[in-house]
């Protein structure tokens, strides 16, 4: 195994807000890699340096070897691919032609499609389990198929590495399981290396092999889900209390304790509390 | 695992709209552009046949061997006086249905036309100004009547002044992070406003030229000359055709900027590139027209509507659907006595535009 992402020292802000403070992290080819945290903790800032399009204030990024700085915007494109948890998808289309879209970066056709992009969408829509929607037009897909149809987009890149940012957001729990679970699968058939922002700390524990936790701008802890997700870090990171158990292969389940009801008045006016 | 399941139809999965279509879509558009350049070349004050407009034309465009049957003022009257004007409308359509087109997928915003950031009140300010300054200023009353680059300073100063202010409100609206589409919107309205105030000053200074202005304001063709529009054919033309060679990017862009930069974009140098492309035409079209409003926001909801949101398609048929459209309009336009063809626009392309969004609505309320 060999690094495809190399981050070292790396520090970035929003003009004077301060958001990461120096992090190092290393992912070998074929990793599946969870990025948990709290919510302004970092982590999706940390995608979109590796997406290339922040650049940090600090630190260096490599990906292949190659710092960040270096590559050109639409090679970048040829080999990180990006799921966000929503996009605005353009009425009008066919799945198909939205697919095609994933093609941009590779394009050498002034007006058509080469083979190897027919080839590409046609592998893409198939792995993402979306072959049969290819001719329905976008304004008629469910949340799911949508979802699906992203991941066949992303796909049609023919990226190395593949960034989900909260790409289980606005998915009902089944959905949830089999996006993340179509992930795994295409890891190992295309040989892709994961990086995924979640925040359903238990899913993240039962799909990733690695997890990274954010915390105030650093890498608090990385490791296997058993290591990393403790009773204490859990509380540490986002200030809950939680009971834990744990399946035969050591990954635990989280069930977060709810606050009693006199807490649960104090929530709900803080200011009279 | 899934299963693939059988396709229903073969259809190639990529590769955009099938050689029938294209060929349907744009030699439709090419057949109607002939049909209004013939009608609108052969109606006039002056009656024509149209057979023999058809001969004029064949024997001075394609210089076939005719018999020239014709008197000579039939042929001043085509060929001076009618043609240039209905190319010019073409002309002028076609770049505003085009970078109407651009604008719209640039600023993700439908109610986006050529003029929204600028172009309209830069170029009204600097015709008005070459109106009106001669008046004021008897000593550049020569200048005025001088033709550069074979057009007059009122043309020259409208389009230099739709360049200048697209320029200005770009530079404002750039932040450390680029060009925000909201701030460049904004600032366009902001800049357009300061602008159409001087504009209305030098309306109250100008006296007897209100009449001219007025029409120049309203939008009109009366003026169209080989020498104007050997001047904004070019400019028009090669960004057109510079802007359907970035038809892939605008695609992308209608996903949006992050998605967009995620497939390779470099977003803020492609917003400046279609920014001065879509402004160049605009500019170079108002500059030999006055602002001619609701072609180049009414064209590009139609034909979407009609053949779908692919640029490819979507670009070369606003173009031919916009030439058509404003030539006819003008046809009307001088029908009706000579009115200003702005008018003609405004007048059938906004009711037109009420149905489209109330057709749409009641689509998307149905699906």
């Amino acid at each position: 195994m060999t690094a495809l992402v190399e981050l070292s020292g790396v520090q970035f802000g929003y003009g004077s807000r301060r958001v990461l403070e120096g992090v190092d992290l290393t992912v070998q080819r074929g990793e599946l890699v969870a990025l948990l945290g709290a919510n302004g903790s970092g982590k999706t800032t940390l995608l979109r340096l590796l997406a290339g399009t922040l650049r940090p204030d600090q630190g260096t990024i490599a990906i292949a070897g190659r710092p960040l700085g270096a590559w050109r915007r639409h090679e970048l494109a040829q080999h990180v691919a990006v799921l966000p948890q929503q996009l605005d998808l353009p009425a009008g289309f066919r799945v198909a032609e939205l697919v095609e879209m994933g093609r941009a970066p590779h394009a050498r056709r002034l007006f058509g499609a080469s083979a190897e992009d027919e080839a590409a969408v046609e592998r893409a829509l198939l792995d993402a389990g979306a072959l049969d929607l290819a001719h329905r037009s976008i304004e008629e897909l469910s949340g799911g198929e949508r979802q699906r149809v992203l991941v066949a987009m992303a796909l049609a890149q023919e990226p190395e590495l593949l960034l989900l940012d909260e790409p289980t957001t606005h998915l009902d729990v089944a959905h949830q399981v089999a996006l993340l679970a179509s992930i795994a699968r295409l890891r190992r058939s295309r040989q892709l290396t994961v990086l995924a922002v979640l925040h359903d700390l238990t899913l993240a524990a039962a799909f990733a092999p690695r997890v990274a936790l954010v915390h105030d701008g650093r890498l608090l802890a990385d490791g296997t889900p058993h290591e990393v997700l403790s009773q204490q870090r859990v509380r540490q990171v986002f200030g809950v209390a939680t009971q834990m158990a744990w399946t035969a292969d050591g990954r635990p389940h989280l069930v977060v304790e709810l606050p009693s009801a006199a807490q649960d008045q104090a929530l709900a006016s803080p200011g009279r509390a | 695992m899934r299963a693939a399941p059988a396709l229903p139809i073969s259809r190639p999965l990529a590769g955009g709209p099938s050689l029938t279509r294209s060929v349907a879509v744009l030699g439709g558009g090419v057949l109607l552009l002939a049909v209004v350049l013939v009608a609108a070349v052969g109606l006039g004050s002056v009656g024509i046949g149209l057979d023999q407009t058809a001969r004029i034309l064949a024997h001075r465009l394609l210089g076939l061997p005719i018999d020239a049957s014709w008197s000579p003022a039939a042929e001043t009257i085509i060929f001076d006086l009618r043609l240039p004007r209905v190319l010019t409308a073409m002309l002028v359509g076609g770049g505003l249905g085009v970078a109407g087109t651009v604008f719209q997928a640039l600023l993700r915003n439908p109610m986006a036309d050529p003029y929204l950031i600028g172009t309209a009140a830069g170029a009204s300010l600097g015709a008005v100004a070459g109106i009106v300054a001669p008046l004021l200023l008897p000593a550049l009353a020569l200048g005025a009547t001088t033709a550069w680059w074979g057009i007059g300073m009122v043309q020259v100063l409208a389009f230099a002044g739709g360049l200048l202010t697209v320029l200005l409100v770009y530079t404002v609206a750039r932040g450390a992070g680029g060009v925000q589409v909201v701030t460049l919107l904004l600032t366009g309205y902001a800049v357009s406003s300061i602008l159409a105030a001087a504009v209305a000053l030098l309306m109250f200074l100008s006296g007897r030229a209100l009449g001219a202005i007025f029409a120049w304001l309203m939008g009109s063709l009366a003026g169209a000359s080989w020498s104007a529009l050997a001047f904004a054919a070019p400019l028009v033309l090669l960004s057109a055709a510079l802007l359907l060679l970035r038809w892939r990017r605008l695609n992308v862009l209608l996903l949006g900027e992050a998605a967009a930069a995620h497939l390779g974009l470099d977003i803020e140098r492609e917003k400046l590139v279609l920014t001065a492309l879509a402004t160049l035409a605009t500019s170079a079209a108002v500059a030999v027209s006055g602002t001619i409003g609701f072609v180049g926001l009414v064209v590009p909801h139609l034909l979407r509507l009609a053949i779908g949101p692919d640029h490819r398609l979507l670009l070369p048929a606003s173009f031919l659907l916009g030439a058509a459209l404003l030539a006819a309009a003008d046809l009307g336009a001088r029908l009706a006595g000579g009115i200003p063809v702005g008018i003609v626009t405004a007048l059938l392309g906004a009711p037109f535009f009420l149905w489209l969004l109330r057709r749409s609505r009641a689509a998307r309320l149905a699906a």
